[in-house]
C-alpha cells in the first residue's frame, strides 16, 4: 500500500487515554472480542462453504494423525512406566491401569493433543492466513465479493473446533494401548482386565469432562492461529511472528484453559 | 510508438466520479482533496511516485479502504453509504487486477479462475464453469496452464491469470495496480497489449496505476498526475508531459525516457 511520506505541516504530539501500551492493549483486546464475536455472527448464516470445511478437517484431522498416534502412544508408555516404582513403593501396581486411565482421560489426552495441534496445526494458519495477508490474497478475495472471514476463518476454527475433541478420543486409545502394551509386559496382565480396571476406574464426567475442553482448545487454537495470520502485517518478517506468535499463545491459553476447567469439574464433583 | 485513438469512449457519462477525497494514515495524509472523473470506456492511467496514494485510491474505489472524507461514486453508488451486500453487487462489476496478481497459491489455475465464479453467479452447470474458465484462460493466451499451480508460473504469467480472474465475472470496471511493475520490457508490452484487447473486447473503463510512461502511452487515453495528495495535472499523455514547468513531472519523464 502506498502510505509513506507526506507529512502534516505541524505534527502534533499524539494523545493517549492512560499510556501508548495500555490503550495498544486495550485496543488489541478489542480487536480480539470483536474477531471471536464475527465468528459467531457468520457462521450460521449461509452460504456455507462446505467443501473447504470438509478440507481443512482432512488438513487439521487426517493429516495430524501420525503424530498424534506416535506421541500418543509413546505417552502411554513413559507415563506407565514412571509411574511404576511410586506405587510399587505402595504394593499398589495392580492400581496402575486404573490411575493411567484417570490421567490420560482427564488430562494427558486432550492436553497431548491440543499441544500437538498448537504447534502443528496453529503454526500452519498464522503462517497461511499472514503470507496471504501480506500478498493481498485476501483482498483478491474480498473485491471478488467474496467474504474472506467466512471462507478462510470460519472453515478453519470449525475444523479445529470438531476435529481436536475428535483427536482426543483417538489419543486417549492409542494413549491407553501404549499403556496397556507395558503393564502387560511387566504384570502379564490380559487384556480383558485391563479394560475392565480401565473402565471401572473412569466415570462419564471424566470423557465429557476432556471432551468439551478439547471443544473449547479446538476453538482457541484455531481462533489464535486465525487472527494472527489475518492481522499480520510487516511483510514476510510479520508472517513469521504471526506463526510464532499462534503456537506461543495458543500454548498459553490451553495451559489456563486446563487449569479453568480443573476447578469447574472439581466443583462439579464436589457437588 | 502511437497515441490511444478514444474509440468506444463516452465523454457524457461519468462512471467513477471523485469529489474531495482525502485520506491519511496516522499522521501520513496520503490523498488530500482529489477530484477526478473517469469516463465510460476510456482507460485513465494515474502517474504518480512511489507512495502517492496511487494503490490507496483504488482501494477506496474497490471498497477495500474507506475514505477520511469526500465522496466516491462508482456507476452511481456511493461505495463509503453502501452496505456489505451493496458493496458485494458493486465489486460483482469492478475488477481488481493487483501488483502482485494475489493468485491463490493452494489452488490451481482452474480454481483460481472458478473461485469468484462459483460463488457469485447462481445456477451455473459444470459445463458452463469449465466454458467460462477456459474462455478467460483464452483471452489472455494461457490455456495450457489450467491445470498448473500459480507457483509454477513466471511473473507475466501470473499477471494474466490475474487478469483473466477479473475477467470472468466480465466486470464494467477494471483496476490495475502497477500491471508492468517487475516485468522484462517484452512481457510489458503484452500486458500493455492485453489491457487494449480488454478494453477494446468488453468495452470496459480502466483505471490504471503505474510509473511506467510507456505502459501510460500505450494503454491510457488520458493521463492524471498525482502530485502532493491531488491531481494537479490531467489530459493526453501529450498534454500532461509538452510543458517543462514542472521539475518532478520532467524528472518523471526524463527518466522513462533515459534523456
Amino acid at each position: 500500500m502506498d502510505t509513506n511520506h507526506i507529512k502534516t505541516d505541524e505534527a502534533e504530539p499524539r494523545k493517549y487515554v492512560l499510556s501508548r501500551r495500555l490503550d495498544n492493549l486495550f485496543m488489541e483486546m478489542n480487536e480480539v472480542f470483536q474477531f471471536i464475536v464475527r465468528f459467531f455472527r457468520e457462521v450460521f448464516v449461509p452460504p456455507y462453504e462446505f467443501k473447504e470445511i470438509v478440507k481443512q478437517c482432512y488438513e487439521v484431522g487426517v493429516q495430524s494423525l501420525p503424530l498424534i498416534s506416535l506421541t500418543g502412544f509413546i505417552t502411554g508408555i513413559v507415563f506407565t512406566n514412571q509411574s511404576r516404582p511410586s506405587l510399587a513403593e505402595f504394593g499398589a501396581v495392580s492400581w496402575l491401569p486404573a490411575l493411567i486411565a484417570i490421567a490420560i482421560v482427564r488430562a494427558l489426552a486432550p492436553l497431548v493433543t491440543a499441544l500437538i495441534a498448537a504447534g502443528r496445526v496453529g503454526s500452519n494458519m498464522g503462517a497461511e492466513l499472514g503470507s496471504m495477508k501480506v500478498t493481498e490474497q485476501i483482498d483478491a478475495m474480498e473485491v471478488s465479493a467474496t467474504n474472506p472471514y467466512k471462507f478462510l476463518v470460519v472453515s478453519r476454527v470449525l475444523a479445529t473446533t470438531f476435529m481436536i475433541p475428535t483427536l482426543t478420543l483417538y489419543t486417549m486409545f492409542v494413549a491407553l494401548m501404549g499403556a496397556y502394551i507395558n503393564v502387560n509386559q511387566n504384570e502379564q496382565t490380559s487384556f480383558a482386565s485391563y479394560v475392565e480396571q480401565v473402565f471401572g476406574a473412569i466415570t462419564f464426567l471424566d470423557v465429557f469432562a476432556s471432551i468439551i475442553k478439547a471443544f473449547v482448545f479446538g476453538f482457541t487454537i484455531g481462533m489464535v492461529g486465525c487472527y494472527k495470520g489475518y492481522n499480520s502485517s510487516k511483510g514476510t518478517e510479520g508472517v513469521g511472528k504471526a506463526a510464532n506468535a499462534s503456537v506461543v499463545t495458543s500454548m498459553f491459553l490451553v495451559f489456563i484453559e486446563e487449569l479453568l476447567s480443573l476447578q469447574i469439574v472439581n466443583a462439579i464433583r464436589s457437588m | 510508438m502511437e497515441e490511444k485513438a478514444n474509440t468506444h469512449i463516452n465523454k457524457q457519462e461519468a462512471v467513477i466520479s471523485i469529489r474531495g477525497l482525502t485520506k491519511s494514515f496516522g499522521d501520513l495524509h496520503v490523498l488530500r482533496g482529489v477530484d477526478l472523473d473517469v469516463f465510460r470506456g476510456e482507460n485513465l492511467v494515474v502517474l504518480g511516485r512511489s507512495g502517492t496514494g496511487k494503490s490507496v485510491l483504488i482501494k477506496i474505489i474497490a471498497g477495500l479502504l474507506m475514505p477520511d472524507a469526500g465522496t466516491v461514486t462508482v456507476l452511481g453508488q456511493d461505495v463509503a453509504r453502501l452496505s456489505t451486500k451493496e458493496l458485494d453487487q458493486l465489486r460483482l462489476k469492478v475488477g481488481f487486477s493487483f501488483q502482485n496478481s494475489a493468485l491463490y497459491d493452494s489452488m490451481t489455475i482452474r480454481e483460481n479462475l472458478e473461485f469468484p465464479l462459483v460463488r457469485n453467479v447462481r445456477n451455473l452447470s459444470r459445463q458452463d464453469i469449465n466454458h467460462a474458465v477456459e474462455e478467460a484462460l483464452e483471452d489472455v493466451g494461457l490455456s495450457q496452464t489450467i491445470n498448473q499451480m500459480p507457483s509454477e508460473l513466471s511473473g507475466g504469467q501470473r499477471k494474466r491469470i490475474g487478469i483473466a480472474r477479473t475477467l470472468i465475472l466480465k466486470p464494467e470496471i477494471m483496476l490495475y495496480d502497477e500491471p508492468t511493475a517487475g516485468l522484462d520490457p517484452i512481457t510489458s508490452v503484452d500486458i500493455n497489449n492485453l489491457i487494449n484487447e480488454v478494453q477494446e473486447k468488453h468495452h470496459s473503463t480502466s483505471i490504471v496505476i503505474t510509473h511506467d510512461l510507456t505502459c501510460a502511452k500505450m494503454v491510457g487515453n488520458r493521463v492524471a498526475m498525482l502530485l502532493d495528495g491531488r491531481f494537479e495535472r490531467q489530459g493526453t499523455f501529450e498534454e500532461v508531459f509538452e510543458s517543462n514547468d514542472d521539475e518532478r513531472v520532467q524528472a518523471f519523464y526524463n527518466y522513462n525516457f533515459v534523456t
